[in-house]
């Protein structure tokens, strides 16, 4: 398939598919920080009506699918593949939204880089001739997270300047075949990095070097410089990995200054007490799908880049004394008259 | 003047974990077993009991206390029960605070709900 | 791709100046007031129970415990123990209130799986190591002692 691919490792969508529709639902929190006003709904608590955090993340990721449709102005009946994850064990809140969805169902996992996994997937089944209509979603659940991955939340553990805050939120996508919208036009696929980081409590800096590499990638296999892109956001890499990751790349020849930011940085104040900044696959879904999309719309962004990042590791492999491998994906996304070809 | 002392020794005792806890990087649950089973060693050098004629309640609060009063008890036991008191002695001197612990933890398990941390 | 040995030890270096220290002596201070206040706590415990309502010093001393226990137990179950505990780090996981809130929180949070496998079954997971390493060490060195008086 000529044409098809780009350097080592990045696929250059010839038909790029069009973000139709997009929906953010927000926890409390987050609807209290900086970008409070660019998400959809902002919920009034963490439980939503539910009796468990669970079935409240459930009913977010639900609300965010419905609503996203419903912009996209398309049927349930229209997706062709419904692609979701999310951080809970056996991805149990995209399973559920899918039940009720009844369409096509692919799972995903990739921690926190889940969004931008669903994209790129999507948007290769666009471009590729097999669906005309797909729907990517992700959900996170700060309380959810804690009582799977770290404590219960009723305990007193301090927590280290390094550690993240969950965010609670969910995104959901509309993907379409020439439609109108911003297009995706170039997906890198990561490839899974470990230095060797073993602290939980530490994930900006067990992803960052996943970060850089996928960036490094992306930008030889297209030739572009990071100036190229008005804004390259990585998912959640904090505080802490932000400026690692910009090192790294700078090391490699990149200078991302001038145009980078993080998603876990963007969502929190930081009198909010979220220490190195906010995580999980909501992270990057509320930032990107509400305030970045919005940026493009309005025409201050032109081209983007949407490098989520997440940490592949379980409660067990930690306990294990494993290490914390890393990953990333790239999305390039551009405002519908802007698309060049390379 | 005892709670002063109270104050002080407990205070100690805490920052001296905390400085464990920061130093070494280690789970607040590796620490409380260190210092759990360094209050049971103190025990049996007689140290704990010096450090609670010191400190009182700032030496019986944390949980050092809990392996000092396990040691203290097997010993009290011995001498009724001899060797027997090792499987015996423990906790019967901590029966109060872990049937509490037990009673406690179901009962407001039972009443209350976690409300989470990110209600604003 | 896993890094090996030299990579990482590069890749430590260079982080080490960029990732926030913890704010050991800070934290240390605070675990110190807190731990500090409970003590104190305690204290007025003992002497109500000695005092006023003269009980000798082996069973006040039980009591207090239980009763920093309930304590310790009503915070959490209110939601204010995990905001202490942020604060006060150890000062306030070391006391016995910090036991008790080991114990209530678990049992708290997984009251939704159930009163059997979620209650019960989840109630020691924080603080099962702590009574598990305290029965250990507590025997060997009592019977160390044992041994050590003649059996």
């Amino acid at each position: 398939m000529a044409g098809k691919r780009l350097g080592r490792e990045t696929v250059f969508l010839a038909n790029p598919p069009a973000i139709v529709g997009a929906a953010t639902v927000a926890g409390p929190m987050e609807g209290k920080g900086p970008l409070g006003e660019y998400f959809d709904v902002v919920t009034e608590d963490t439980l939503l009506g539910e009796k468990t955090w669970e079935k409240a993340e459930v009913k977010m990721l639900q609300e965010a699918v419905e609503l996203a449709m419903k912009k996209a102005e398309v049927q349930t009946g229209d997706i062709d593949f419904f692609l979701a994850g999310d951080l809970l064990n056996q991805i149990i809140a995209s399973n559920f939204v899918a039940r009720k969805i009844s369409r096509p169902y692919l799972g995903l996992y990739g921690a926190c880089s889940t969004l931008a996994e669903a994209l790129a997937v999507g948007a290769m089944l666009i471009d590729g001739g097999f669906a005309r209509y797909v729907l990517a979603g992700t959900s996170s659940h700060h309380d959810t997270a804690e009582r799977q991955f770290r404590y219960p939340t009723e305990f007193g553990v301090q927590r280290p300047p390094t550690s993240t805050w969950t965010v609670t939120g969910a995104g959901a996508f509309v993907l379409a075949e020439g439609g109108h919208g911003p297009l995706i036009t170039h997906v890198t696929v990561g490839k899974v990095v470990d230095m060797g980081q073993k602290d939980p409590n530490d994930m900006g800096s067990a992803m960052a070097p996943a970060a850089a590499e996928t960036i490094w990638q992306h930008l030889q296999d297209t030739g572009r410089r990071a100036t190229d892109y008005d804004l390259i956001v990585t998912g959640d890499l904090g505080r802490v990995g932000k400026p690692i990751t910009e090192v790294l790349l700078k090391k490699a020849g990149y200078d991302l200054s001038p145009v980078y930011n993080d998603c876990g940085i963007m969502i929190y104040d930081p009198n909010q007490d979220t220490h190195a900044g906010g995580s999980g696959t909501a992270c990057s879904a509320l930032v990107f799908g509400g305030y970045v999309l919005k940026e493009i719309l309005a025409g201050r962004y032109r081209r983007v880049l949407l490098v989520a990042t997440g940490a592949l590791y379980s409660p067990t492999s930690a306990q294990q004394g494993e290490s914390i491998p890393g990953i990333a994906h790239a999305v390039a996304i551009e405002a519908a008259d802007v698309v060049d070809i390379p | 003047m005892e709670y002063l002392m109270a104050f002080l020794v407990g205070g100690a005792i805490c920052a001296l974990a905390q400085l464990v806890m920061d130093g070494g990087k280690l789970l607040p649950a590796y620490v409380m077993v260190l210092f759990v089973s360094l209050g049971a060693i103190a025990s049996g050098f007689g140290l704990y009991g010096r450090l609670i004629e010191i400190g009182n309640a700032g030496a019986t609060i944390p949980l050092p206390n809990f392996g000092h009063a396990l040691v203290q008890g097997i010993l009290e036991d011995s001498a009724r029960r001899g060797w027997l008191a090792l499987l015996s002695g423990g906790l019967r001197a901590t029966a109060m605070p872990l049937t509490m612990s037990i009673i406690a933890g179901y009962l407001f398990a039972l009443l209350f709900t976690p409300h989470g941390k990110s209600n604003g | 791709m896993e890094a090996n040995e030299r990579q990482k030890q590069a890749y430590k270096a260079l982080i080490k100046t960029r990732t926030p220290p913890r704010p050991i002596l800070r934290n240390a201070w605070r675990a110190f007031l807190v731990g500090g206040l409970f003590s104190l706590l305690g204290e007025g415990f003992m002497n109500l129970y000695t005092g006023v309502f003269h009980l000798e010093v082996k069973e006040a001393g039980p009591l207090t415990s239980a009763t920093m226990i309930f304590l310790g137990a009503f915070l959490t179950a209110i939601g204010i123990y995990d905001k202490i505990g942020q604060w006060g780090g150890m000062g306030a996981a070391l006391p016995i209130t910090g036991f008790a809130n080991s114990i209530v929180s678990p049992a708290m949070e997984f009251k939704r799986e159930g009163l059997v496998l979620g209650v019960s079954a989840k109630m020691f997971t924080i603080a099962g190591p702590v009574i598990v390493y305290a029965s250990l060490t507590s025997v060997i060195v009592a019977a160390v002692k044992l041994l050590l008086k003649g059996g």
